[in-house]
């Protein structure tokens, strides 16, 4: 069997520091691959029989956790999951224990969600196995960026040169943030955009704005962010209503954008607080897509992570 | 590696190929529900040929896709380089379909069984072929071939590299040495 190889990969995807564009490449071709095989009528195909992975949540989801566990399913994984509500646990110690324990039994891969930024970088001290970031607090969350990015490319062809705006809660979202790393990579330009309470002071890869028509004007596409109604009682948000006045992207403001530019949301949405409601449900909506598409990603990189690294 | 020998040329190719064609509508008796698929990389050109002589002998286009086995495979959990997993494409329903699995070369066995297992997933065919155009020997499986082009005894230090016209530029097939065995 002699046919084209990959180029390596770095043994954990935790952000996208360690990681080349050829191989992000690579791994977008990949998950055009796993694509048809979530066509067929059989989703499911041999390669990683054998293979152990263990999803870890610290931090409560649903979508991404089921996304990643079809993912291995599909790919004919063994899955166990681990869930943990990390307000009667006592931080740092905890999470070591638990993943030592975790360790004791055979696992291949780790696939972790942590609210504290950064514990995933820690694990792979603890651990000797290829871990997967599921989002560490508001630092990264690589898997929704890589199915943003395929999302984009499928509708817009090649990145390079396109302008992306992000609009919402940049100061708290894990997703700006490794997109504004990913996304750049791939020759797009990010800008982000939310009220000054909810902008970081700078955003590596991105240029930031409070002005939404500056920030939408001639993207295209358009990716919303959830607001979290919890920001308001810290009093970020002077008021909700406020919020929607300047910051809610409707139809009307998508006017200012390039002509059907898509709209990205990386769910759950808020109807009508952080976008119009209606427009989610309007052909140039790739919410679903993104969602369908999350599942082929996640195989992907399961497969690259994976694949020729057992001991 | 060192070259050694061509084993085929241009015309050696041509003919393979066409007694393979006449042989499958032979044993299909005609055209009637054929279809072929090739396996990724040369597996494809070479069905697509075998397509095309089936349409010139028997008036008739038969259906081709084409199959990529890196899923498949039974030494991912070992392997050193990661293969690249590639398209399949197979535009047509399999149910009930005589298919012709289409591969260059026959060595372990491995990349047929793999073919099996991944066109079984895609439906349930009334009869599986396998048609390759060099069958070297050292089989690790009990697999073989229903239509062989040439039957090449060879040593396991050696290469066998089947050239097409759409992949390489040219049709032969050679023997190559590996370095160092």
């Amino acid at each position: 069997m002699s046919e084209s190889a990959t180029p390596t990969f770095p043994k954990h995807l935790l952000d996208f520091r360690d990681w080349s564009r050829p191989q992000v490449e690579s791994l977008l071709e990949t998950a055009q691959m796993m694509q048809e095989v979530l066509s067929r009528p059989v989703k499911k195909v041999p390669a990683l029989t054998g293979f152990t992975v263990a999803t870890v949540f610290f931090e409560p989801s649903t979508r991404t956790r089921l996304s990643f566990e079809l993912a291995a399913r599909r790919m004919s994984a063994d899955v166990v999951s681990f869930a943990s509500a990390t307000s009667s646990t006592t931080k740092g110690e905890t999470y070591k224990d638990t993943l030592r324990t975790l360790d004791q039994m055979g696992i291949d891969a780790y696939i972790l969600r942590v609210d504290a930024a950064g514990v995933c970088h820690q694990a792979f001290g603890w651990l000797q196995k290829p871990i997967i970031n599921a989002g560490d607090g508001w630092r990264a969350h690589p898997t929704q960026a890589l199915l943003d990015a395929f999302t984009l490319r499928e509708k817009l062809g090649s990145l390079e040169g396109k302008k992306i705006a992000i609009v919402g809660d940049i100061l708290h979202s894990r997703v700006a943030r490794s997109n504004a790393e990913l996304l750049p990579m791939l020759g797009a330009s990010v800008v982000a955009c939310g009220p000054a309470t909810l902008l970081p002071g700078h955003l590596i890869g991105a240029s930031l704005t409070t002005n939404l028509k500056e920030a939408l004007s001639e993207a295209d596409a358009v990716m919303v962010l959830r607001l979290q109604k919890e920001r308001m009682d810290k009093g970020l948000l002077p008021s909700l209503p406020e919020y929607i006045a300047g910051y809610q992207v409707t139809e009307e403001r998508l006017r200012w954008a390039k002509p059907q530019a898509p709209l990205l949301h990386p769910g759950p949405m808020n109807r009508d607080v952080e976008l119009e409601g209606s427009l989610a449900d309007t052909p140039r909506s790739l919410v679903e897509r993104q969602v369908a598409n999350g599942q082929a990603v996640r195989m992907a990189v399961l497969y690259h992570l994976l694949v020729g690294k057992k001991s | 590696m060192t070259f050694k020998s061509k084993l085929l040329n241009h015309e050696e190719v041509r003919r393979a190929l066409t007694r393979i064609a006449h042989e499958v509508i032979e044993k299909n008796k005609g055209s009637e529900g054929l279809c072929f698929v090739g396996i990724h990389t040369r597996g494809i050109s070479l069905a697509r040929r075998l397509a095309d002589l089936v349409e010139k002998f028997e008036g008739k286009r038969v259906p081709m896709g084409i199959l990529d086995i890196t899923l498949y495979r039974d030494d991912l959990t070992e392997i050193g380089l990661q293969p690249k997993v590639r398209e399949t494409r197979i535009p047509f329903d399999l149910n009930g379909k005589a298919v012709v699995l289409v591969d260059d070369v026959l060595y372990t066995g491995r990349t047929a069984r793999a073919a099996l297992d991944a066109l079984i997933d895609l439906g349930r065919p009334s009869r599986i072929y396998l048609a390759v155009l060099v069958d070297r020997g050292h089989r690790e499986l009990p697999i073989r071939a229903d239509f062989v082009g040439k039957n090449l005894p060879t040593a396991r230090s050696e290469v066998v590299k089947v050239k097409t016209q759409e992949d390489d530029g040219e049709d032969a097939v050679e023997l190559w040495e590996m370095e160092g065995a």
